[in-house]
């Protein structure tokens, strides 16, 4: 039978060579959990052993009953009634249920609370595995990050009274944050929050583009403190579904049409606290965030696999000039270059997810277990700055090139079907329409390199990047491209340099390139650890670093040329303003 | 109240996925070179009993007859909702044909005693016979329904379903109990419960167990094998973790109807039909590219 988690030669590959017993001994506490819950793993082995049966569940019903729905989820989207609620496509509807019939809606939920207890590494590889058969069925899918939220910062009775729901799949949530005038600055969210006289919290205002806003548990951003006018006095609350929050409108869009976009009117609408007040934005909304980022990076990485499936089989088949148009040079760079960087990307992610993972972990055991002993309690903590810093660098790092890579694959998908991919008789139009928004939502390209660059500029790349180059390759190619990863860092290093004396404007019109040349680096360093391991991963490897390097060399140039001219002459070089 | 249901299942080498070792040179089906699966129809049974059971309440039992390594088919049936399954396992069962295995079938759905529906699925896809289900209900001396695609109305003592007739369908009222047999249009099978895969993805039955035991200690004294095997058996009955075995004489099965004797099949000739062509063929779209498609498929003996 179909399925879409073994079918995938390099997720088994990453599957067997992250170490994820590390991780798992991480998430089960060392496997001292009490007994009682007959399904959690008593060692690494079983646990893994659970982590690849997940898996292999998720890739049988993406594969078996996801796929075959989504052309007509994409044709027929889901419903807005007169009353001002939404009607799921049935098929959509299916589709969640089926993932709730298998208990894949608590993924990383405590079993505590009807979870599967995964690490956010296993809950990243299931998310590509949903997004390769629907990628609008992902953002549903990826929204288990409400749930993680309340679990990480509501009180008790609102994580017992929700939480063991949303694992049934019974409930699920929205992340409700965006308005018409706070988009990418979300320090500007105006929605008003108030407390009426029996001190109940209400919500009163618009939110826009609301994936599943027609959800029941919505996590909602609002400005608690009118007075304070930035990110310090926003708060996050959870607003039940009700007639007092109305779906003013569904949006129509380029693609992901199984996902609801909704506007949604909050009439004083009532809510509960998450947490504490003052802290909505920074810290909650932000580390909901940085986890929805890795999850954008999933589906980008599912989205660009079914394209690149679609491309290569018709490279195979399709004549033309009496050779299949696989022999043709432009046709192999295209083909070979988009699994090059579908595999780069993988690795990016999945490397952020173990490093999330770890993070999370570390930070779990300072909150609930802190060690009695002054040194080790120094050490965790130390260790759980630095994997902070790393996590704030890898994640916006990921979600910037995978979903670039994703819309770029897509697009050259289309490319090698030639006329075919530009019809609606195979599936590549629909995945670059709904690869689109991946470099939109949850922060733009732009912002996710923002982001990015200070962890470049920062101090955290060259941490790590020496501790990549600790690796010994006795293979002697292998040596060879690792000198040259190293020749290249130098490189960056001094490009790093020239735009901090340039100042921050600089820096960010030089942001992409920096970003992009430290990517490379990093992947490089990556690639070259699983490049022993077998034949095809050191031709990538190979392939990625020497065809990479010109770049890097290139993006160095223009950033010490100093050339601001997009900036200085703006006005001349974009001409005049357009009347319409 | 609710309904009881025995569902019947059987492990098969994959005949989807063919190889070229997949036939021994006598023509039978070379079942170490193909992987064992869920035979398809059957999951479809599966999920027509369950359907059942979460809809009007009661119970479904899974049954299947094989050797050791079947235990997989009913491991996957717990992992997807089934209440109790068993095992049917016995050396002297070997080689039975439909009608023999019919025969064993219907001995240890009559030690079960009380069920209200019996689902099969409607062919194995080792044989294609279909014949094991209506032979069943034959033996049981209940009812049956072939082709089954959907429930329309069960009350009380009377069931009501849709069967495909091939170029339509009927609707069949009868009493229960009834055995039917279940095609793969007839519902969309649910996926394994995650938590439930885990949980029971440890479940044995004891020769399971003696199986692993024999390799794991291929010198132990007489009795030392025995002894472990009840060891390791302890915690898995207390944790609801023991598939139920049952052999030949715990369903009372008269020796000669069971196995090669019970077998009165007869193989007439196998004819192995080797595939070799890879790819497509392009065939021009005229008169004189049909025509020539045509002879192909004639001589080839695809139509005629
Ligand atoms: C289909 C869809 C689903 C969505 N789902 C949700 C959801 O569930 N919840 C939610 O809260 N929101 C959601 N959004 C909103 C989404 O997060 C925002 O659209 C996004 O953050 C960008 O905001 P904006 O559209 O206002 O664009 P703007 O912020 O106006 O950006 C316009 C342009 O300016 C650039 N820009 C802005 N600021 C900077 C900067 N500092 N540096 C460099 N460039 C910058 C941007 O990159 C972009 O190119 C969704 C949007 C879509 C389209």
């Amino acid at each position: 039978m179909a399925n879409f988690f073994t079918d995938n030669d390099d997720i088994q590959f990453l599957f067997n060579h992250l170490d994820l017993a590390e991780i798992a001994a991480a998430q089960e506490d060392d496997f001292t959990q009490p007994e009682g819950r007959d399904y959690a793993p008593v060692d690494a082995a079983d646990a893994i052993d659970n982590y690849k049966r997940i898996l292999s569940i998720i890739g049988d019903v993406a594969a078996n009953l996801i796929a075959p729905r989504a052309e007509q989820i994409d044709h027929e989207g889901n419903t807005l009634n007169e009353d001002g609620t939404v009607t799921l496509n049935p098929l959509v509807r299916r589709n969640l249920d089926d993932l709730a019939k298998a208990d894949l809606m608590g993924f990383t939920l405590p079993r505590k609370f009807g979870g599967l207890n995964c690490p956010s590494l296993i809950y990243t590889m299931a998310t590509e595995i949903v997004s390769r058969a629907d990628t609008s069925l992902m953002n549903l899918f990826g929204l288990q990050g409400i749930a993680e939220t309340i679990n990480a910062f509501a009180d008790d009775p609102i994580r017992n009274e929700y939480l063991p729901r949303f694992s049934t799949g019974e409930l699920t949530g929205a992340m409700v944050l965006t308005e018409p005038d706070a988009g990418s600055d979300l320090q500007a969210v105006g929605m008003r929050a108030w407390q009426d006289d029996d001190g109940q919290w209400r919500l009163t205002g618009v939110k826009r583009f609301i994936t599943n806003g027609c959800g029941e548990i919505l996590l909602t951003l609002a400005r608690s403190e009118p007075e304070i006018k930035d990110g310090r006095g926003l708060s996050l609350f959870l607003a039940e579904r009700s007639p007092r929050i109305r779906v003013r409108h569904l949006e129509e869009k380029l693609g992901i049409h199984g996902s609801p976009t909704c506007e949604l009117v909050y009439d004083d609408a009532p809510a509960k606290l998450i947490g504490e007040r003052q802290r909505g934005l920074v810290p909650y909304v932000m580390s909901l965030m940085n986890g929805a980022r890795v999850g954008i990076a999933a589906q980008s990485l599912g989205v660009a696999e079914a394209a690149f499936r679609v491309a290569r089989r018709y490279a195979y088949t399709r004549k033309q000039f009496g050779v299949s148009i696989e022999r043709l040079p432009a046709v192999a760079e295209m083909v070979t270059e988009m699994k090059i960087h579908i595999e780069a990307a993988r690795t990016l992610t999945y490397e952020t997810s173990r490093v999330c993972d770890l993070e999370y972990n570390n930070l779990r055991v300072l909150e609930l277990n802190p060690p009695k002993d002054a040194a080790v309690l120094k050490k965790r903590k130390d260790r759980s700055r630095a994997l902070k810093r790393l996590n704030g660098m890898l994640t916006p790092m990921s979600k910037y090139y995978s979903s670039e890579m994703c819309v770029k694959v897509a697009s050259d998908a289309i490319q090698v079907l030639g006329g075919s991919g530009y019809m609606k008789d195979y599936p590549s139009e629909r995945y670059l329409r709904d690869a689109r928004i991946t470099t939109i939502y949850e922060g733009t390209s732009q912002l996710q390199i923002v982001a990015a660059v200070r962890g470049v500029c920062s101090g955290a790349f060259e941490k790590r990047i020496d501790e990549l180059e600790q690796a010994n390759y006795t293979d002697e190619l292998l040596g060879t491209l690792k000198a040259k990863l190293i020749e290249a860092r130098q490189l960056v290093f001094k490009a790093i340099v020239f735009v901090k004396e340039k100042g921050v404007e600089y820096t960010d019109l030089q942001g992409r390139r920096l970003v992009d040349s430290a990517i490379a680096i990093l992947v490089g360093h990556l690639f070259l650890s699983q490049a022993m391991k077998n034949d095809h991963k050191k031709a990538i490897t190979r392939h990625f670093i020497e065809t990479r390097l010109p770049e890097i060399h290139a993006n160095v140039e223009r950033i010490l040329s100093g050339d601001r001219s997009a900036l200085d002459e703006y006005a001349m070089l974009a001409g005049p303003l357009p009347t319409v | 109240m609710g309904y009881d249901s025995i569902v019947c299942v059987k492990q098969v080498p994959d005949t989807s996925n063919i190889t070229g070792e997949a036939m021994k040179a006598d023509g039978t089906v070379n079942r170490a070179a193909l992987p064992a699966v869920f035979n398809p129809d059957d999951l479809h049974a599966l999920e027509a009993a369950l359907q059942v059971r979460d809809r009007f309440g009661g119970s479904v039992t899974v049954l299947t007859m094989g050797p050791p390594a079947a235990c997989e088919v009913l491991r996957e049936c717990l992992y997807r909702g089934a209440d109790r399954v068993i095992i049917l396992s016995d050396r002297r069962a070997a080689a039975s044909d439909t009608l023999a295995t019919s025969y064993i079938l219907s001995q240890a759905v009559r030690k079960l005693a009380r069920y209200d529906l019996v689902f099969c699925g409607r062919q194995a896809i080792d044989g294609d016979t279909a014949q094991v289900g209506p032979q069943l209900a034959e033996k049981l001396g209940i009812s049956q329904v072939t082709y089954y695609e959907q429930l329309v109305d069960l009350s009380g003592r009377t069931i009501r379903v849709r069967r495909n007739v091939g170029n339509g369908w009927e609707i069949v009222e009868g009493r229960l109990p009834m055995l039917l047999t279940v095609l793969d249009t007839a519902n969309e099978a649910r996926p394994a419960a995650a938590k439930r895969v885990m949980r029971y993805k440890r479940a044995r039955a004891p020769m399971e167990l003696g199986a692993e035991l024999a390799k794991a200690m291929p010198d132990a004294a007489p009795g030392q094998k025995e002894a472990e095997q009840a060891r390791r058996l302890e915690p898995l009955k207390a944790k609801g973790l023991c598939i139920e075995q049952w052999d030949l004489d715990d369903i009372d099965a008269d020796l000669q109807w069971c196995g090669v004797t019970g077998s009165p099949t007869k193989v007439h000739r196998v004819q192995s039909i080797v595939l070799t062509k890879e790819g497509f063929t392009a065939i021009a779209p005229t008169e004189e590219g049909i025509r020539g498609m045509i002879r192909d498929l004639i001589v080839d003996h695809t139509l005629g």
